[in-house]
């Protein structure tokens, strides 16, 4: 089926030349990727170089860092790099482990529920509803979050003594790990629940079939058979859920408290109440100081560290599901 | 269970799915364990409260959105001035959405369409299949504000000047052409995922009617594959273009932090895309209280806006998929 069944596009469109530019457009793709990886960390590598192990510890403020580095490049004599990111990484990981917690207890209800135990009715609404959550822009989301859930937060739930307690450290004015826990939670459940459903809906009827046959109820049927098996769509959904709250820059900038802060659960409650800023909004807040070389590097030895996290939870996702295949349910 | 059904549910199933063992004959919760029944209440609960969320979201942004909206501002540009009645409307920021929508898609479309039909359709060598699913769904895992940055290098390279400001050799890179095409990174793994779908819902036999009349594997792609997978491209795009119109990283650092159009050059459509710019999700962004401009109730009016957007797009998918559905599958 080649030159002498040319068809009516002629013979432009035959089918090695065809074969041969898509080809070559996927490998365009390819090549992008690899091209985004290492320029990352080529541009980041001086700020890596500079502070070695010690980027990732504690030290100093953040923000007194990002500052320092940002007038040395100005001046151009003499760069600085000092930073250590410390700060930053503890509330990325707080607000990303909290809301992933919530979002993933969450979404497993309401997945066992819409697959299983919701009326018709209910899953009707249900459905276009995680979708809807799921497509409301982040900035919305943020917006909603600096009118509404900050302000109740700063002026209901935070007390005066609880305000005068830290008055010397932080203050606290809503901003804060709470706002911004329970708003990703909102954000990455509908993209969890997506998922989970799938993967539920996937698992073999017959299994199914034979607990409820041996006289198990329904509800026990569904979380010791069906979620069991489905437990590779829900590392799948998770992983997906992960990444996105890590990379969330613009809906955390807004509501999470913009100041480079490591709340510390062993003050107690309180903690929940304490501003911080995450990696990716550190970025969102800086980009101004781009053109300065070491600042520029040390926007990118985040962004490398926001694609090294990525890379490391979508492999553990990959391997989990890999040991998980004996199962028998497909993610 | 055939003949001991119970009564029939007054509405029918919907899609056949064989996993639901009782649906016509439902169990029901009152002889479970009181632990069981509790978490039968904790899903009501949840899925009442996700939709209390949603409907919260609407019915809010609705009611600020209509107080505040006069269409006024639909039309008008943003001018500086000190009360929130003196500072114009978003007339650019809405514009500026189209525009880099459409530049988005246009790009995203058919790169995501091509790399669909090639893995779905050619595939080899099998190295590279794998090595594209893995790109794609790395792209798809990569951070916005990440491809900003790497927006950044790319579009203040010198070679690249010719598509923003250039002022004393320097390329400031933020432009529409910029944004756009960052942006179309961001839907493409979407237009993907929707079109290899698509094309492998199509059954082999269909592509094997096609060759056997002497059409050439491209020919049968472009006028049997494509137009069967129509409603999954659609859907892909939609979704993808959803996802353009709602990012906000990518056109705060590839766009421009101006609430205006900012021309370079005089050749008509090209000097607006060469220049920086704003979104509607820029504008809401500087008008929060915590952006530069802080006019809470134009960012709730132009928010409104946007979610308008979001939802016709949402109701868009919907409207293909019944569609696609009404026409059928290839099983029959």
């Amino acid at each position: 089926m080649e030159e002498q069944y040319p068809s009516e596009y002629g013979p432009k469109w035959s089918d090695q030349r065809a074969e041969r530019m898509l080809g070559a457009l996927v490998c365009a793709v390819v090549g992008l990727l690899l091209a985004l990886i290492i320029t990352v960390f080529v541009k980041a590598w001086p700020s890596f170089s500079h502070n070695g192990l010690a980027w990732f510890g504690a030290g100093g403020s953040v923000e007194e860092q990002l500052n320092q580095i940002y007038l040395s490049g100005l001046s151009g004599a003499h760069y600085v790099y000092t930073f250590h990111a410390w700060q930053l990484i503890w509330s990325t990981l707080l607000i990303t482990g909290g809301a992933v917690l919530l979002a993933l207890v969450s979404a497993l209800f309401v997945s066992v529920f819409i697959v299983e135990f919701a009326p018709v009715w209910m899953r009707d609404i249900l459905q276009p509803v995680v979708r809807f959550l799921a497509s409301v822009p982040s900035v919305i989301y943020g917006l909603l979050g600096v009118l509404i859930i900050v302000p109740t937060i700063g002026n209901d739930l935070i007390t005066e003594p609880q305000k005068a307690s830290v008055a010397g450290v932080i203050s606290l004015s809503g901003y804060s790990l709470l706002a911004a826990v329970l708003i990703l939670t909102v954000m990455i459940a509908p993209l969890m629940i997506s998922i989970f459903s799938d993967g539920l809906r996937s698992v073999r009827p017959g299994w199914l079939e034979g607990s409820l046959a041996l006289g198990v109820n329904r509800w026990r049927t569904t979380w010791k058979i069906a979620v069991r098996s489905a437990r590779p769509a829900i590392v799948a959904g998770t992983v997906l859920a992960v990444a996105r709250a890590i990379g969330e820059a613009v809906m955390l900038a807004m509501v999470s408290g913009s100041v480079a802060f490591a709340p510390n659960p062993a003050d107690g409650l309180i903690f929940i109440y304490e501003p911080s800023r995450p990696l990716a909004p550190t970025i969102v807040k800086n980009i101004d100081s781009l053109g300065s070389p070491p600042s520029n590097a040390t926007l990118f030895a985040i962004a490398a560290v926001l694609l090294m996290s990525a890379a490391f939870f979508s492999l553990a996702g990959w391997a989990a599901r890999r040991a998980m295949r004996k199962y028998g349910a497909t993610a | 269970m055939e003949s001991s059904v119970a009564t029939p549910p007054p509405s029918p199933p919907p899609a056949p799915a064989p996993q639901k063992p009782t649906k016509d004959a439902i169990e029901g919760s009152a002889t479970w364990q009181l632990s069981d029944r509790i978490g039968l209440a904790i899903c009501w609960a949840l899925g009442l409260l996700f939709c209390a969320i949603a409907v919260a979201i609407i019915v809010y942004l609705l009611i600020q959105g209509l107080s505040y909206l006069k269409p006024s501002m639909l039309v008008t540009p943003a001018t500086s001035g000190f009360s929130q009645s003196q500072t114009g409307g978003f007339s650019d920021a809405l514009i500026g959405t189209l525009i880099v929508g459409t530049m988005g898609i246009a790009i995203a479309l058919p790169v995501g369409v091509g790399v669909a039909i090639w893995l779905v359709e050619y595939g080899r060598p099998a190295g590279l299949a794998r090595l594209t699913e893995s790109t794609i769904e790395a792209i798809a895992g990569i951070p916005s504000i990440v491809l900003a940055l790497f927006g950044t290098v790319i579009f203040s390279s010198t070679a690249l000047g010719f598509l923003s400001r250039t002022s004393e050799g320097v390329v400031f890179g933020r432009s529409f052409f910029a944004a756009a095409t960052m942006l179309s990174l961001v839907a493409l793994p979407l237009v993907v995922a929707s079109t290899r779908e698509g094309l492998n819902a199509i059954p082999q036999h269909v592509r094997e009617a096609s060759y056997a009349v002497g059409k050439t594997k491209i020919a049968t792609t472009r006028r049997i594959l494509l137009p069967a997978a129509r409603p999954q491209v659609a859907t892909g795009a939609m979704l993808g273009l959803g996802r353009i119109i709602g990012d906000t990283a990518i056109i705060l650092v590839l766009l421009g932090a101006t609430q205006n159009f900012a021309p370079v050059g005089n050749t008509f459509p090209l000097n607006y895309l060469r220049g920086a710019g704003t979104t509607l999700t820029n504008f809401v962004y500087e008008a929060s209280p915590t952006g530069n401009l802080n006019q809470p109730q134009k960012a709730y009016a132009a928010a409104f806006v946007l979610l308008l957007m979001v939802l016709a797009l949402n109701a868009a998918v919907d409207v293909v998929h019944r569609r696609a559905r009404k026409v059928g599958t290839w099983s029959h």
